[in-house]
């Protein structure tokens, strides 16, 4: 920017050394990617402190990149903060209990330096129930919270957020472990709030006083999303419905029940007069007579979630071909190939599909092929996020993919056994992938699976232009394949790596690369001690985190170079090494 | 070893999978990898699908055609082993494993397929467990079970005396032969009473149950006493 210097005529010259702040901020209140705020923080000192000042929401992506405290002191007027903790292999069992990830300091830092906080978001972090006593506590407006895959909590720490926030608007739990204490935590809610927008309570395990919820639900004419729990029964769902018509997000918790035609009846009727509802889930483990009942929504369901959901057969494909706007789709392996070429000729909409195994360890039955995931990327033009498990894959479909379907920003596929190569030709997936990568310009997710070589991580490297995030598991040939990644990928920010042979070599040379990304995860590879030390050495800015047996106790600094190194966790921080690490995790 | 005197227990001796595996996930998170190897039926001996074949295949051209293609077509039938299960793989995350294992148990017959997980404590550890009463059919079980996952507390102490059969056969037994043991199983009811553990049918006991304690057998004397009752 720099137009630098006084000027004669000044009147032709705008004042961009010398506009006030809050024109500066008023200018900044318009862009809303953090990205941008960054750029804009960047040009120089008087944009620096204006635009910080007026940041009003902050997203930490790993809560060990900065100290709580200087993150409250630098951006003192955030009202939503998001903050993530432990390593996304954490969610499939990799990482030991008691890692780290505490939410507490980042609430004490927050009770402290922003007290007009309206928004907190945890994910894969340990909230305990002082925690959330403590937001209920400190902060006037509060008014949503949502914790996702986390633990630590128990319907007692629920109870005091339900009490003490009485302007929450969302309480949305997803996927997180809690403890249930039976303290009556729905309840807490005063009989005065009227504030709801969003509850979602479906990961609790235990019951909710039924009566209770349906008064909640009655006085809180602004409820859009409601998730309930495996404990409400359908017929209740039902009268729930009828008492919130305006719903636009319905999860319906269990859904199984013998049929019944008056049941059947009643929901279909609750259904009917839900003109609004755009968003399904649900836990069905469904007799499907009822499915049915839904049809009358069906035509304007945008989301529909039935990755939990066991039912399978010909109700389930009819219903889902109902639903032509759909966007977002979510199954289980159980629809199966012909289910999938259905959605394909019926969901011309569909956005994002993610298929799960119903089945992950059992007996190599084949559900579903890449028959499937060919047909719908074929006959869906807006398809661009697809997270798909299947048993079986071949270059062709890959390739046939990749051409139908340049658009993909998100590419997940697992194939369930590891280094399954391409059952017709028994070659290795190379080609396929790298199809992928050459095809997806705007790729910016990648998870691969299969037989794969170092040649796949080659094209990855050069072609992987807008790749943020890639998952590598039981791939890769030798050093090279990591170091193809490490020295392309512009703009990598996660990589998370398992059981594959990369040694210390392409670590070393590649360590700067380091400091431009997020984390780095490396488990099961071929890394020694040594390496770890000399990258700790070269890159004071990262945390270079070692894991191994929980079991074993001796320190690492008596260990010798050639030590091989289990788990590998590096991120860049500005906070120095943290002082939380259980016993099993070493900072070099 | 810690012996659980639960009325008629018997003594244990059974190859159990842990019920570790079976608690929340915050605790069952994997071993370190390396055991996990241990785990991985990979890839030579087991008959897996074209896999073994081509997990060599980086050493070998991929001209293994005839052998692969004769485990594919097997496999078309469903004739292969389970996968190998390797930690972590595939990337499932563990809640989602755990509610889809709640439905499974559900579709054979179990009652409202939610796992019921409970609360174990015991005098003097240090932190306190957690088990699924679904998972068990019996007290035999579950005393079993819990025997296991805290037998680590136990550092130097003697193990329990069983009760004898003489013991069992008398209604008055209870009381004494719970104190010549050293720890004793109670559990929390709904009305949040603690009680002893074995007077109630297993399957009403176990949608009764709100939390386990494995008491010191002194502790519980008090406890038997207040819910003695005629035994069989």
């Amino acid at each position: 920017m720099g137009r630098g210097g006084a000027r004669d005529g000044a009147a032709a010259a705008p004042p961009w050394h010398s506009l006030p702040d809050e024109v500066l901020e008023h200018a900044f209140s318009f862009l809303p990617a953090a990205a941008d705020r960054g750029a804009a923080a960047a040009v120089c000192h008087g944009w620096l402190g204006a635009e910080r000042r007026s940041r009003r929401r902050l997203a930490v992506a790993n809560c060990y990149a900065a100290a709580p405290r200087d993150a409250v002191d630098r951006f003192p007027s955030v009202r939503a903060a998001e903050v993530k903790g432990k390593p996304h292999f954490a969610d499939f069992g990799l990482v030991p209990p008691a890692w780290g990830a505490e939410a507490a300091p980042w609430v004490a830092a927050a009770a402290d330096g922003w007290p007009l906080l309206e928004e907190l978001s945890f994910k894969r972090m340990v909230v305990t129930d002082e925690c959330l006593e403590m937001i209920a506590s400190s902060f006037r407006n509060f008014q949503v919270l949502r914790l996702v895959s986390c633990e630590g909590f128990s319907t007692a720490g629920l109870a005091a957020i339900t009490e003490g926030c009485r302007n929450l608007r969302e309480l949305d739990l997803q996927e997180n472990y809690i403890e249930d204490c039976s303290s009556h935590w729905l309840s807490y809610f005063p009989e005065s709030f009227t504030s709801l927008e969003t509850l979602n309570f479906s990961c609790l395990e235990g019951e909710v006083n039924f009566a209770v919820l349906e008064r909640l639900v009655s006085r809180c004419r602004n409820l859009k999303t409601l998730k309930l729990n495996n404990a409400i029964p359908l017929d209740k769902v039902a009268s729930l419905l009828r008492k919130a018509p305006q719903l636009v997000e319905l999860g319906t918790g269990k859904f199984s029940a013998e049929y019944h035609s008056d049941l059947f009846a009643k929901l279909e009727a609750a259904f009917a007069g839900c003109k609004s509802l755009r968003r399904l889930s649900g836990a069905w483990d469904a007799v499907p007579d009822y499915l049915p009942a839904f049809y009358c929504v069906c035509e304007g369901l945008t989301s529909l979630n039935l990755s939990y959901a066991t039912v399978r057969g010909p109700e389930l494909i009819k219903f889902i071909s109902r639903c032509k706007n759909l966007q977002q789709l979510w199954v289980m392996d159980l629809i199966e190939d012909h289910g999938l070429a259905v959605v394909a000729g019926s969901c011309s909409k569909l956005q994002e599909l993610r298929v799960f195994p119903s089945d992950p360890f059992g007996a190599g039955q084949v559900l579903l092929t890449e028959r499937g995931l060919v047909d719908v990327s074929a006959s869906c033009p807006m398809l661009e996020s697809v997270l798909y498990f299947c048993g079986q894959m071949t270059n062709e479909a890959l390739i046939t993919i990749a051409k139908n379907r340049p658009n993909f920003t998100c590419f997940r596929l697992c194939i369930l056994e590891p280094r399954t190569p391409d059952y017709v030709t028994r070659e290795s997936l190379d080609a396929g992938f790298s199809a992928i990568v050459e095809s997806c310009k705007g790729l910016r997710r990648l998870s691969v699976s299969g037989l794969l070589t170092d040649l796949v991580f080659k094209s990855i490297g050069a072609n992987g232009n807008c790749l943020e995030m890639l998952s590598i598991a039981f791939a890769g040939n030798s050093d090279l394949g990591l170091h193809y990644i490490l020295s392309g990928c512009k703009t990598l920010k996660k990589l998370e790596i398992r059981d594959c042979p990369f040694g210390n070599k392409p670590l070393l040379a590649n360590a700067a690369k380091l400091e431009t990304m997020r984390s780095l995860w490396m488990s099961s590879c071929s890394l020694t001690l040594g390496a770890c030390r000399q990258l700790a050495e070269k890159m004071p800015r990262l945390t270079v985190e070692i894991m191994n047996d929980p079991g074993r106790t001796c320190p690492v600094e008596s260990l010798p170079d050639d030590s091989p190194v289990e788990t590998l966790y590096v991120y860049r921080t500005i906070a120095g090494p943290r002082s939380d690490t259980p016993d099993y995790v070493q900072i070099v | 070893t810690l012996r659980l005197g639960l009325p008629g227990s018997e003594s244990p001796d059974r190859d159990r999978d842990g019920p570790a595996d079976d608690v929340a996930p915050a605790l069952t998170l994997g071993p370190a990898p390396h055991k996990a190897a241990s785990k991985r039926a990979f890839p030579d001996a087991s008959p897996h699908r074209g896999c073994s074949a081509a997990a060599r295949a980086e050493d070998k051209p991929p001209s293994a055609a005839p052998p692969a293609a004769k485990l594919a077509a097997a496999d078309r039938q469903g004739l292969l082993l389970p996968r190998a299960q390797v930690v972590g793989w595939p990337p499932v995350r563990n809640y989602r494993k755990n509610t889809l294992a709640a439905s499974a148990s559900k579709a054979k017959g179990a009652d409202d397929g939610a796992p019921h997980y409970v609360k174990v404590s015991m005098d003097g550890a240090p932190y306190l467990r957690k088990v699924d009463l679904k998972m068990y059919s019996s007290y035999e079980d579950l005393s079993m079970a819990l025997q296991k996952m805290f037998s680590c507390f136990i550092t130097g102490q003697s193990s329990l005396r069983k009760p004898s059969t003489k013991d069992r056969l008398t209604n008055r037994s209870n009381v004494d032969s719970l104190q010549d043991q050293e720890y004793v199983l109670t559990y929390e009811d709904k009305d949040a009473d603690w009680m002893l553990v074995g007077d109630l049918p297993w399957d009403l006991f176990t949608t009764i149950c709100r939390k386990l304690k494995i008491m010191r057998g002194s502790d519980a004397a008090g406890i038997a006493g207040k819910t003695l009752v005629c035994r069989k």
